[in-house]
């Protein structure tokens, strides 16, 4: 690695004025081919070509991004972490995740700002707090921590929080302690730059036009920057996946979907940890600089347009006041849309393809960012052995078809609603 | 977002509820491959990215079902149909 990020090494470029700084990582072009391709240099793309060189000794892999590293949805969403999942098929693979976040940024050597202050999911009925006591005792039986916190507990975290709202009145809220933020781009460039070092080649501004085939399976991707050789083949491609995948002639259970987030500008310290309304939906978290970062639902129409309409930046205004009435008149700084790869049980797919050496990282629905490192870690297993991880058993292709459908969201399964 | 509404005329999309691709049709269900047909037509998508055919229901005015065609890129109307005539019309061929 040219430079390790240290205080020392901190102070010795501070003494001779910063000159001394490389690249964080390098721009190479192309080989002719690799052994390993991830198409996509987004967040599980760099992850996955991170773990494949550490975890799986590959030595010959490169990601290829068609726009620029930091650029897609690891850039565009709400930073938020957590692992408080339901469901058998998840809590691992979320708790996974979890324990790698906790870990990042010394194994990067990078200062991802990893924040644990709390994801809190409020509840404001009878029959809410029954649901959050049994996600709680089904996170405390896969070993995660949770915990029930009573209306004065939540109302000394949030003073400002609204709880004689005569409909939605708090009555408390499951509290993950460990849950938390993270600087989102750092991840993006935290990935990269070890990855990188470990030799993997990151090709941007090359996109992927075309995937060739013969009688044993894929033999390369067609780019912009030329063709490019493999016989193994990644694709993390979030709200691209569809089309992507196209080139291999797949058609995906997946929809793409257009979610918004929003910052105000800054203030004083008012959300000390992640918080969800129950009421609605909307979450809302402080960054550190003291804007508050919120979203709420998908704005509800197939969508590739990275930007939103109006009627849902009200909705989720909407409820940002109900929650907090002291947000009325607090002004909004930014707002910014992603595309999100929407499955049809909301739960995502790290499985293999019906073509040989294709393997597919998708379906990751408004929950790709917490899931990056453990993402990247199963996806590079099962891109280096052929076999699935055993925390990303559940996550198939072909469970659609099966019936065995990931039913976090306790909706069923129903393609229109996404 | 305006919905050309061919009864009401240009109605913001908040009057209207999303259905999605209308480009799907239920398969019958004696086929011979009527389990693969119905993994299709319930789950999968061509998803484009540009020019998509989809249902809007106007809840909020005439109650008529509608296809749309939509730029799924810049979220530009090209123009709004009765739902039953496209899909007799299908029918009848």
């Amino acid at each position: 690695m040219a430079n390790r990020y240290s205080i020392f090494s901190l102070l010795k470029e501070s003494l001779r004025g910063h000159r001394g700084w490389a690249p964080a990582w390098r721009d190479p072009e192309p080989k002719p081919a690799y052994d390993f391709i991830v198409v996509g240099g987004g967040g599980h793309g760099l992850a996955t070509a991170y773990y494949l060189a550490k975890n799986h000794n590959a030595r010959n892999v490169a990601v290829l991004e068609k726009g620029y590293i930091g650029g897609g949805n690891v850039g565009r969403n709400t930073t938020i972490v957590r692992s408080n999942y339901l469901m058998p098929g998840n809590i691992p693979f979320y708790e996974l995740s979890m324990k790698l976040w906790e870990g990042l940024e010394q194994d990067l050597n990078y200062n991802a700002m990893i924040s644990q202050r709390g994801v809190l999911n409020l509840f404001h009925n009878d029959s809410q707090r029954d649901a959050c006591v049994r996600r709680g005792n089904a996170m405390h039986l896969h070993g995660v921590d949770g915990e029930l916190l009573n209306r004065e507990q939540v109302r000394k975290l949030l003073p400002m929080a609204d709880f004689d709202n005569a409909r939605f009145p708090i009555m408390g809220g499951l509290m993950q302690r460990r849950g938390g933020t993270v600087r989102h781009d750092a991840v993006a460039w935290g990935f990269a730059r070890a990855a990188d070092s470990l030799g993997v080649d990151i090709i941007q501004n090359c996109e992927v036009t075309g995937i060739r085939q013969d009688d044993n399976g894929v033999t390369g991707v067609e780019t912009t920057r030329g063709f490019i050789g493999s016989r193994r083949i990644g694709m993390a491609c979030a709200g691209n996946t569809s089309r992507v995948a196209s080139l291999a002639g797949l058609r995906l259970p997946i929809e793409s979907h257009l979610l918004q987030a929003f910052v105000s500008e800054g203030l004083k310290p008012l959300v000390p940890c992640v918080v969800t309304f129950g009421a609605g939906h909307f979450y809302i978290s402080q960054s550190d600089k003291g804007g508050l970062v919120f979203g709420g639902n998908l704005d509800g129409y197939n969508s590739y347009a990275q930007r939103g309409n109006l009627p849902l930046v009200e909705e989720v205004c909407e409820e940002g006041v109900a929650l907090f009435p002291c947000l009325s008149r607090v002004r909004m700084l930014r707002s910014w849309g992603g595309i999100m790869d929407m499955s049809m049980d909301g739960s995502p797919i790290i499985d293999r393809t019906a073509v040989d050496g294709l393997y597919l990282n998708a379906g990751w629905c408004y929950g790709g960012f917490k899931a990056t490192p453990a993402s990247g870690w199963c996806f590079a297993h099962l891109l280096a052995t052929d076999q699935p991880h055993e925390v990303a058993r559940a996550y198939r292709l072909d469970r659609f078809a099966t019936g065995r459908l990931i039913d976090e969201n306790g909706s069923g399964a129903h393609p229109n609603r996404h | 977002m305006r919905i050309p509404c061919p009864h009401c005329g240009p109605r913001t999309h908040e009057e209207f509820t999303y259905y999605g691709d209308a480009t799907v049709r239920r398969p019958s269900a004696t086929g011979p491959d009527a389990e693969a047909a119905f993994y299709d037509y319930v789950y999968t998508r061509d998803n484009p990215c540009g020019l998509h055919r989809e249902l809007w229901f106007h809840q909020g005015g005439c109650h008529e079902w509608l296809v749309v065609e939509r730029d799924t890129r810049n979220h530009d109307i090209k123009g709004a149909v009765p739902a039953r005539s496209v899909f007799s019309a299908d029918d009848a061929t």
